[in-house]
């Protein structure tokens, strides 16, 4: 097993693509450390990317905010980005345990492509989008588009995310993420709801985005859940019908952590929470 | 010698007061060594291959290529381990555990084991071993395990304790029964009956030290191992039993424990690592993996029982029934039986009966986890307690001290007690401001008691002046829970010595005639009691070299206050004699001074606890929240009451575990799906509340200083607390441990459907 830590993302992309075994990407390593001890994965090349700079990277853009692959949970939490998308933001803190937030990152708990992944849900409702490196090109494509089922993505060989972009805010504007454990912390999303609304002058909904974790084999983004609330002032009506949309969304499994039934159920829930708490946060009453 | 253990209702100086840990500042530096902290020159690393199949038989094994890997030193097969048991069953059963004979039993069931020059070496040499298995079917539930028609484990499994003995194969492996009177007429007599059925999912003891050992044993059947054990002397008996070696050859020394509440009372992989390094000729350390310790070392039993108790309007239990199927995993345990013996020893009853059936399936051999089997049974019994006195409108409390048993009741398993405290912790919570206090929305209160029997045993103590005065205690019982701290102030206590001049250990099994295990609740009742008679013959010694100083009858000196005083005016005008200056001049009075006492440690006090919780449930999903906790128990006399406080806490926090979210979770495949901290859900610290204790005391009369064992009856009560509470908070009874989200939404919600069908 190969270690490198290269000090640009051009570099890494040239030790991944002529890499002829197998490969994995080091950021927080807060996954891939547990799945090397548990000899669930063997890698002939690490690569390291902490010791890129662009990786490390907080910038706020004319269009909003760019968030490096390798920025910590805990670099995030003290960031400007906070206020702007506390949602997201919120979600991405709730990963593991406080030594875990220091090593954990948005981008890595992406490319893990695990439903049940905390900043996911979170970042499908915010609109984000991830910039990815790869040996031939640079593009950037929306988040729900990278993971295509349980630790699966669709980045190709070589290929890289360098950043995740957030957008601008509006003014009236407001996200949330709520993630059901059967405890009060250190624990794996058994159903999760992210929520982001823009509101007009009056209070009503102008523009919303549901996503929700661990009903299905990836991150959903539910358009009939966002429509249902569209137009409303989240009165009990709307807010059922979004919980409605969220239940009929949902293809969960039975497993160790929670039950079909429980999800599906649970799902609507949360998302009727999750808004409520949006919709405060974008100055609706 | 001749001693009195006789309880005297002395006065106490140094006992009951809270001086500091002495194994503190090396457990909070770090410098305290577990089991996998110590290494030997030239060890290697030994790691176990083990079978994939919840049920197979095992039709090859090819070692071959693992052998001729370079750096492999040693690979070991049941081969290598004869069948030495000599007819011992149980014994039998032990060596079968640690390594599959012809068939492999259950997920992670051991098969054969490698020690290599280095952790990568001895994995790639488990990839190399060939083992050729054909599958057969296998059962993992309690309730699937005893129908017609379920795979069966044993082909020889005849059910005891039935007459006639079946000719049939089964998985019942044996049938218990007690009671007393008779529950037919007896439910006759009642006015209203509650009958219920309930299940408890397997959980872990959960220790955070996972089992470590270092094994080094040569071709001369001479050897020592350091190991995590709640037992050393009795690892060294199994060990040197399975291995054929005089138990006086293996050394035994244990390490500091990482938590072990009955799980490290059995030995695991300790003898593959002995036969290891016997085959090696080289020392081999073997450190299981969280995995392994969930797959492979022994769980408590998983539960399916039927309650029926039956009662007068007027509060009085006529009739009480049970019956218990207690899974012990591939083999024969006691676990229905000790669940049958616990069921109803709170209460008075006349008329009381159950039967325990000890079942056998495709898991980890079931193994104690504090107050074994007491728990499951307290959940189905006090369930059951409180749903009657709902149903003839009683205060649940006033329904169970209408019931409780009380000096000279003849208990349910069968003798009569004593002294005892279930009364007075149930006074206790009646009176107590927890159980006024005002409840919110969605919240509920429960309350529930529990019985422990506690336990003696065979233990062995030595106490040792030093020649400059100060004093070592060398007890053969692992501290669990404290008790190097209680055998130094009970030391200090006899002596008249200061605590911090007292220093315990634990010595090697080279040093102490044999001790039985720290279970039982026993360490601090009977190491306890050891450490007053060792320290009393100390005195009798030290009594005679101040009589030899000073020149006078030994009958003519008392001891009062840490030094040797004349015992009136007639036996002289001396100065006293401090024990730093007997000691100092030890050499010349008749050599060291010690005191020493061997015994089976006889008449520990059964316990009792009264727990009371307050839970808030979240009804859109199912989620609760333990808001308030107050455990009452009898402790007869506390000789360090922050750890007695803190046994209290603890075996309410794992019951807070057990109730809500810990469970073993088995695929359709036979295999274990959360052998790890994140999927097997124990509480962190943020979903406690404080847990509030209060002690009570009420002599053990077979103690001197009253002592009964603290160490296992808070777990008893929790799971019914919680399960009355969540009941009461959810209205509807709740008969499924643990009570996960999943559950209790689904209660709720089947609930709602058949209050709608009824409308």
């Amino acid at each position: 097993m190969r270690y490198e830590a290269p000090s640009s993302t051009k570099a890494a992309v040239t030790l991944l693509t002529k890499e002829k075994g197998k490969s994995a990407i080091l950021a927080g390593g807060t996954d891939l450390l547990v799945r090397l001890k548990g000899g669930f994965v063997e890698p002939d090349l690490i690569v390291d990317i902490k010791r890129i700079p662009a990786m490390r990277e907080i910038k706020k853009t004319a269009s909003g905010f760019q968030v490096g692959a390798a920025v910590s949970g805990n670099e995030l939490g003290a960031s400007v980005v906070k206020k702007a998308w506390p949602g997201v933001v919120e979600a991405a803190n709730l990963i593991g345990s406080k030594q875990v937030q220091g090593r954990c990152t948005m981008v890595g708990n992406l490319c893990n492509a695990s439903p049940a992944a905390d900043s996911v849900p979170a970042l499908v409702a915010a609109g984000a989008h991830a910039v990815i490196v790869g040996p031939k090109k640079k593009r950037t494509v929306p988040v729900e588009k990278i993971a295509t089922g349980p630790g699966r993505t669709s980045l190709a060989k070589g290929e890289i995310v360098e950043s995740l972009l957030l957008p601008k805010r509006p003014a009236r504007a407001g996200d949330a993420y709520l993630r059901f454990i059967p405890r009060s912390e250190m624990d794996i999303a058994v159903v999760s709801a992210g929520v982001s609304l823009v509101l007009d002058a009056k209070g009503v909904v102008k523009e919303a985005r549901v996503a929700l974790g661990a009903v299905a084999p990836t991150v959903l983004l539910v358009a009939p859940a966002a429509k249902a609330i569209i137009g409303s002032k989240l009165d009990d009506a709307a807010l059922d019908k979004l919980a409605a949309a969220c239940s009929a969304a949902c293809s969960p499994i039975d497993d160790k952590r929670g039950t079909i039934e429980f999800r599906t159920k649970v799902a609507g829930v949360l998302a009727k929470r999750a808004a409520k708490i949006a919709y405060q946060r974008a100055g609706g009453k | 010698m001749a001693y009195d253990t006789n309880f005297t209702g002395q006065k106490f100086k140094v006992v009951g007061t809270r001086p500091l840990r002495p194994d503190g500042l090396d457990k909070v530096t770090g410098r305290a060594r577990y089991g996998a902290d110590v290494s030997a020159p030239g060890q290697l690393v030994g790691r176990v291959l083990r079978s994939p199949h919840a049920h197979a038989k095992i039709v090859k094994i090819d070692t071959s290529k693992a052998e001729k890997l370079p750096g492999v030193k040693a690979v070991i097969t049941s081969a290598d381990l004869p069948d030495l048991t000599n007819g011992d069953a149980g014994m039998y059963d032990i060596l079968v555990n640690c390594m599959a004979r012809g068939k492999a039993l259950y997920d992670g069931h051991a098969v054969a084991a490698v020690a290599a020059v280095d952790a990568a070496t001895a994995r790639k040499a488990l990839k190399l071993i060939n083992v050729e298995y054909k599958v057969l079917p296998h059962v993992t539930d309690v309730d699937e395990a005893v129908k017609p028609g379920a795979p069966v484990l044993h082909s020889k499994m005849f059910t005891d304790g039935v007459e006639p003995k079946p000719t049939k194969a089964s998985n019942v492996a044996k049938r218990t029964e007690f009671g007393h009177g008779d529950v037919e007429q007896g439910f006759k007599e009642a006015d209203v009956i509650v009958e219920r059925s309930f299940k408890t999912e397997q959980t872990h003891q959960g220790y955070i030290e996972p089992h470590a050992c270092l094994a080094n044993l040569g071709s001369d059947g001479q050897g020592e191992m350091w190991v995590c054990t709640q037992g050393h002397f009795v690892y060294r008996n199994t060990c040197a039993t399975l291995l054929g070696l005089d138990a006086a050859k293996l050394r035994v020394t244990a390490s500091e424990i990482g938590g072990g509440f009955g799980g490290k009372t059995h030995v695991w992989a300790e003898p593959l690592a002995l036969a290891l390094s016997r085959k090696a000729n080289r020392p081999v350390k073997l450190v299981m993996t969280r995995d392994e310790v969930f797959k492979a070392s022994g769980p408590t039993s998983s539960t399916s029982i039927d309650v029926k108790i039956g009662a007068t309007k007027d509060g009085r239990i006529t009739a009480a029934t049970a019956t218990l199927r207690y899974q012990g995993g591939p083999f024969l345990g006691m676990w229905a039986e000790l669940g049958a013996m616990t069921s109803y020893a709170c209460y008075d009853l006349k008329n009381v009966k159950t039967v325990g059936y000890e079942v056998v399936v495709n898991r980890p051999k079931v193994a104690a986890y504090r107050a074994p089997s007491a728990p499951m049974a307290a959940f189905a019994v006090e369930s059951v307690v409180d749903e009657l006195a709902h149903k003839i409108g009683m205060d649940a409390v006033a329904f169970r001290i209408k019931n409780a048993a009380k000096e000279g009741t003849k208990s349910s398993y069968g003798p009569t007690y004593g002294p005892i405290g279930i009364g007075p912790t149930l006074e206790a919570a009646k009176n107590h401001p927890h159980m006024k206090a005002p409840l919110k929305k969605n919240q509920g209160r429960g309350m529930a008691c529990g019985f422990w029997f506690n336990f003696g045993g065979q233990t062995s103590t030595s106490l040792n002046v030093t020649p400059d005065g100060s004093v070592n205690v060398s007890v053969g019982t692992i501290d669990v829970g404290g008790s190097r701290a209680s055998m130094a102030l009970i030391a200090a206590e006899e002596l008249g010595v200061p605590y911090e001049n007292v220093r315990c250990v634990v010595a090697d099994t080279s040093s102490l005639g044999h001790n039985d295990m720290s279970d039982g609740s026993r360490v601090t009742f009977s190491s306890g009691m050891n450490t007053v008679i060792a320290a009393r013959n100390a005195k009798k010694v030290l009594i005679q070299r101040a009589a030899k100083m000073w020149d006078i009858p030994e009958d003519a000196v008392t001891w009062e206050d840490g030094h040797a005083k004349p015992a009136g005016a007639n036996a002289g005008n001396f100065p006293p004699l401090s024990l730093k200056e007997i000691a100092a001049a030890a050499a010349n009075t008749g050599g060291p001074i010690a005191g020493h006492n061997e015994f089976v440690a006889d008449g520990a006090g059964v316990s009792f606890a009264t727990h009371i919780c307050d839970v808030e449930l979240d009804p859109e999903t199912g989620a609760t929240k333990i808001i308030r906790y107050t455990v009452i128990q009898d402790a007869g006399k506390a000789i360090h009451p922050s750890y007695v406080e803190g046994q209290y806490q603890g075996g309410a926090a794992q019951g807070i575990g057990w109730a809500l979210n810990e469970e073993y979770v088995y695929g359709k495949d036979g295999r274990l799906q959360n052998a790890g901290y994140l999927d097997y859900r124990i509480p962190v610290c943020s979903d406690l509340p404080m847990i509030d204790t209060v002690i009570l005391e009420i002599p053990n009369p077979n103690h001197p200083y009253g002592v009964r064992g603290v160490g296992e009856t808070s777990i008893v009560p929790p799971l019914a607390a919680i399960a009355n509470a969540v009941s009461n908070a959810a209205g509807v009874r709740m008969t499924h441990i643990p009570m996960s989200p999943p559950r209790i939404l689904k209660a709720l919600d089947d609930q709602a459907k058949a209050k709608a069908k009824a409308a």
